[in-house]
């Protein structure tokens, strides 16, 4: 194995690991700890639970967010819950369950160690949620509620009504105010990280571009945490919020970092379907939702037609008529697998013929049975919000008549490389969050995110970046009156320059829609090899057309909403290609991972453990050109990489 | 369906502002508000760079820049005030949320920022909302370090304490309460988080603090009073209503007598 890809895990007994690695860090005293900076990239859950807890350690912090807030990231629109082995319900749920589950539902393509960690403190998270005044839901004793999710047969996902991403977003906002109160942490909103400097091979700075007056700034650090999210807006259409984006991690890759696991985005099975060309986004709805909705399609064809025709509405549709997919192909965990099973299985059924709106790529999530079993106002209590929310955008009553679902993009398993430490492969660059590719493997599990976000911010990194930190306390304030600044700055604002002068006809969106179709139609929920490869080609062509068609209006040197998103797109563009790649080297099915030749008889995934059980590492080798791969193999010490098996 | 669209345009926070008038049509009425806006945008960039409609003297300005994120009603950064209301004609919904069928084919739709001393515009339908953020940070947290805390379940909290807490909680920091307020007072916004971590016994203890902090910081970034017009929960999207208000008074007089 490569000395850059040292995935630094400690040695030791998987539950003694995490325990061990701590003991032998080494720790910075009170006293320096007010001498070193750390410049933090995002405010969503990883970012401001990061900057708060380092903040409160004692660092200099500054934080910076693309919104007019930090507490707009988009962790904010996470619905359903969060994960924790508490075992509250009594249901035999433990750390290694959870960790287990967390695992397989990753389809073994995550290191052990880093998934256990996690399921490790995912306990203290909600204990300090509750501590920050989050108010989760709670039973009529007092105590805290739970609610079940795909890919796990236990209650452990701690939920907020249909709004846990918010509260616990606000939760940690409301610590980064303390800090930012107390003068430990410095907020820097509506200022968007277009570089990374690197000094004598470590991360030292940034360069960052105020979006209010265009103006270009430097700002220096002893190390740089990148917590800026995933990548999902590649395809255009995603459920990420418009202003998402991958170029803070781009700029990094493209100074060095490795980026992992590119191919692997998640695509959830219950959104609102596409309703037009002018769409903007997608909408999901939350899996929580799976709890108590059966998806169905009919199982007649003419039934089909009928409902195309709107000349029958869905709840005229007789129960022996309906086809359960789910539960009938996957009995154990009917409603509730894994989502890219549950993707999967939604565009079998669309692709057979059987979507049940107009386009035909839409199927039934009813809450029928439900509401017969438990009443309407059970439900309303359990997802007023969201069910309010689909009426709203669709103007159909989901009491009466079932909501319509599809699958979209939604999250980015794949990110920047990190070790145990959450360090990439740039020394004193750290990736925390979405941002990193690190413990959620082939597919994430819903109600990990926010786990994941929250233990590499509140209780991962502040430990782990004190080992890096601890041999810098000899070193001054970073000046950013240096040639590396000079340079970088002057190259970012060539970058800008170089586009306004292009002029030419195409909008950036216009652009960017063509790369998310090209994304779908050939990186979607289905791959294979000859799509894969015209799909790299069209990007190349795609990359040709924005560089010499593109028009952006206004001047730099202002608020100028066009700049951002094409200088955005350029990035958007490399990440496609990189995207393609990767899931053209990765000949095997894994996860959200779907490639055509390798399937079971039944159309299930086949992985290939025996040449493909690595991280794959890619080196960034210019735009345009094909990047280095680097593998880092997994190995299963603790549990055996066996068929995800979800049928009983 | 087709639309007239007034809106307001501003170069920057120094210059004058105006208003412009724009017709957009063939929109599904499946359409939200904001993609609406964005097929205007695509005109105006469309135009912008046509030089046979700029020597025709084609006053373009240029794509309306306006803010927005999620698109789905709960970042808070969309805003704009719509034909003489936040977030438009619908209730309980952000601008993101509101669709074009809640209007008429040729309707003519009126488009302005957020109305408010305490928001300066940026740009053209662009706020400055970095107030709400001052406001919380003079105190609306619980102040407990990461790490150390006693376990989830070790203090029950009522049900409908915790419910009520979370009605609060809902809040978006999108300002419309604000914008909406004859006033121009934060006070819906400044009792939302307040009566949030009040009805919390882990808010409690540091209650009376939070409650002074935040309604003197909200007076010294100059919002006013509240005289009760109950406009801003009239126009809340997140259905937060002016109990909190009175939760807020409750705390910040007793408080105040315990000084």
């Amino acid at each position: 194995m490569e000395e850059k890809l040292n995935s630094k895990v400690p040695a030791g007994p998987l539950a003694e690991k995490w325990t061990k690695h701590k003991a032998a860090i080494k720790v910075v005293s009170p006293a320096n700890k007010r001498k070193l900076d750390i410049i933090v990239i995002g405010t969503g859950l990883g970012g401001a639970s990061a900057a708060a807890t380092l903040g409160e350690l004692g660092y200099n912090v500054k934080i910076f967010c693309i919104s007019d807030s930090p507490r707009r990231a988009h962790s904010i629109a996470a619905q359903g819950g969060i994960n924790a082995a508490k075992n509250y319900q009594n249901d035999n749920d433990s750390i290694y369950r959870l960790f287990y589950d967390t695992i397989k539902g990753g389809d073994y393509r995550s290191r052990e160690a880093n998934v256990y960690r996690l399921a490790e403190v995912s306990n203290l998270i909600i204990d300090q949620c509750v501590a920050q005044g989050v108010p989760f839901a709670r039973d009529y004793g007092g105590l805290l509620d739970n609610r079940s999710f795909g890919g796990a047969q236990v209650s452990r996902t701690f939920y907020a009504r249909g709004q846990t991403g918010q509260q616990l977003l606000l939760g940690a906002y409301a610590s980064l105010n303390r800090q930012i109160a107390k003068g430990t942490v410095k907020s820097y909103p509506r200022h968007e990280m277009l570089d990374l400097v690197i000094i004598n091979g470590e991360a030292r700075g940034i360069i960052a571009r105020d979006l209010v007056t265009g103006e270009i700034k430097r700002f220096g650090a002893h190390a740089v945490v990148l917590a800026s999210g995933g990548y999902g807006n590649t395809y255009f259409l995603s459920t990420n919020a418009m202003n998402s984006n991958g170029s803070a991690a781009m700029q990094c890759f493209r100074k060095g970092a490795y980026f992992a696991n590119p191919c692997f985005a998640q695509i959830h099975p219950t959104c609102i379907p596409k309703h037009g060309e002018q769409q903007s986004k997608l909408t999901l709805m939350s899996e929580s939702l799976r709890n108590d909705g059966r998806i169905w399609v009919p199982k007649k064809l003419e039934d089909v037609e009928r409902l195309r025709k709107r000349q029958v509405k869905a709840s005229q549709i007789p129960e022996e008529d309906r086809d359960y997919y789910l539960e009938r192909r996957y009995p154990a965990f009917g409603n509730l697998v894994p989502r890219d099973v549950a993707s999967r299985a939604a565009k079998e059924r669309c692709d057979a013929g059987f979507g049940v709106n107009e386009t035909g790529l839409a199927v039934f999530l009813d809450f029928r049975s439900a509401i017969e079993r438990l009443g309407q106002k059970t439900i309303e209590a359990r997802y007023g919000n969201l069910f309010q929310m689909y009426e709203k955008i669709t103007d159909v009553n989901p009491y009466e008549e079932p909501m319509m679902i599809y699958p979209a993009i939604h999250y980015t398993m794949g990110g920047i490389w990190v070790d145990y430490n959450l360090q990439t492969t740039i020394p004193g660059l750290y990736a925390i969050g979405e941002a990193n590719f690190s413990d959620h493997g082939g597919n994430r599990l819903g109600a990990s995110a926010l786990m994941q976000g929250l233990a590499d911010g509140y209780f991962i990194l502040p430990y782990t970046i004190g080992d890096y930190l601890s041999h810098k306390i000899k070193e001054s304030k970073q000046s950013t009156d240096t040639p590396e600044f000079e340079a970088t700055e002057k190259a970012v604002r060539d970058k800008i320059a170089k586009i306004f002068a292009i002029k030419g006809k195409r909008t950036v969106d216009s652009i960017h829609k063509e790369l998310g179709n090209i994304m779908w139609e050939y990186v979607g929920m289905s791959r294979n090899e000859a799509g894969l490869k015209k799909a790299i080609g069209l990007i190349d062509d795609l990359r040709k057309e924005f560089w010499s068609n593109v028009y952006v209006p206004g001047e730099p040197g202002e608020f100028n909403p066009e700049i951002e998103k094409a200088v955005r797109l350029v990035d958007f563009i490399e990440i496609g290609s990189l995207m393609a790649h990767d899931a053209l080297n990765r000949q095997e099915s894994c996860g959200g991972h779907f490639r055509e030749e390798m399937q079971t008889e039944e159309g299930e995934t086949k992985r290939d453990d025996v040449n493909y059980a690595y991280v794959s590492a890619w080196e960034y080798k210019g735009d345009g050109v094909t990047p280095e791969l680097h593998k880092e193999p997994l190995n299963f010490e603790f549990v055996t990489p066996s068929t995800r098996n979800y049928k009983d | 369906m087709n639309f007239t669209l007034k809106v307001w345009r501003q170069k920057n926070a120094k210059t004058k502002g105006h208003f412009e008038t724009y017709q957009v049509s063939n929109i599904s009425p499946d359409t939200s508000f904001l993609e609406m806006l964005d097929i205007l945008n695509d005109q105006l960039i469309s135009e912008g760079n046509d030089p046979v409609a700029v020597n025709k003297g084609c006053k373009n300005s240029g794509p309306i820049a306006f803010d927005h994120d999620c698109r789905e009603g709960i970042c808070g950064m969309c805003s704009l005030y719509i034909n003489g209301h936040p977030h438009g004609p619908d209730s309980l919904v952000t601008t993101c949320q509101l669709h074009m069928r809640k209007f008429k084919d040729g309707d003519t739709i009126t488009i302005e920022p957020w109305r408010s001393a305490g928001f300066p515009v940026i740009k053209d339908l662009v706020v400055n909302r970095g107030a709400f953020d001052q406001i919380l940070q003079a105190g609306g947290f619980i102040s407990v370090n990461t790490g150390g805390a006693p376990d989830a379940n070790a203090t029950p909290i009522a049900k409908d304490k915790a419910d009520e807490s979370m009605d609060a909680a809902a809040c978006v920091g999108c300002g419309a309460c604000v914008a909406t307020c004859k006033n121009g007072s934060a006070m819906l916004f400044v009792s939302a988080r307040v009566s949030s971590l009040a009805l919390l016994p882990q808010g409690k203890i540091e209650g009376a603090r939070r409650a002074k902090a935040m309604v003197a910081k909200m007076d010294e970034l100059g919002f006013g009073a509240c005289t009760n017009t109950q406009m801003c929960q009239m126009e809340c999207p997140k259905g937060i209503t002016i109990s909190h208000i009175a939760r807020l008074n409750r705390e910040f007089l007793c408080a105040k007598l315990k000084d």
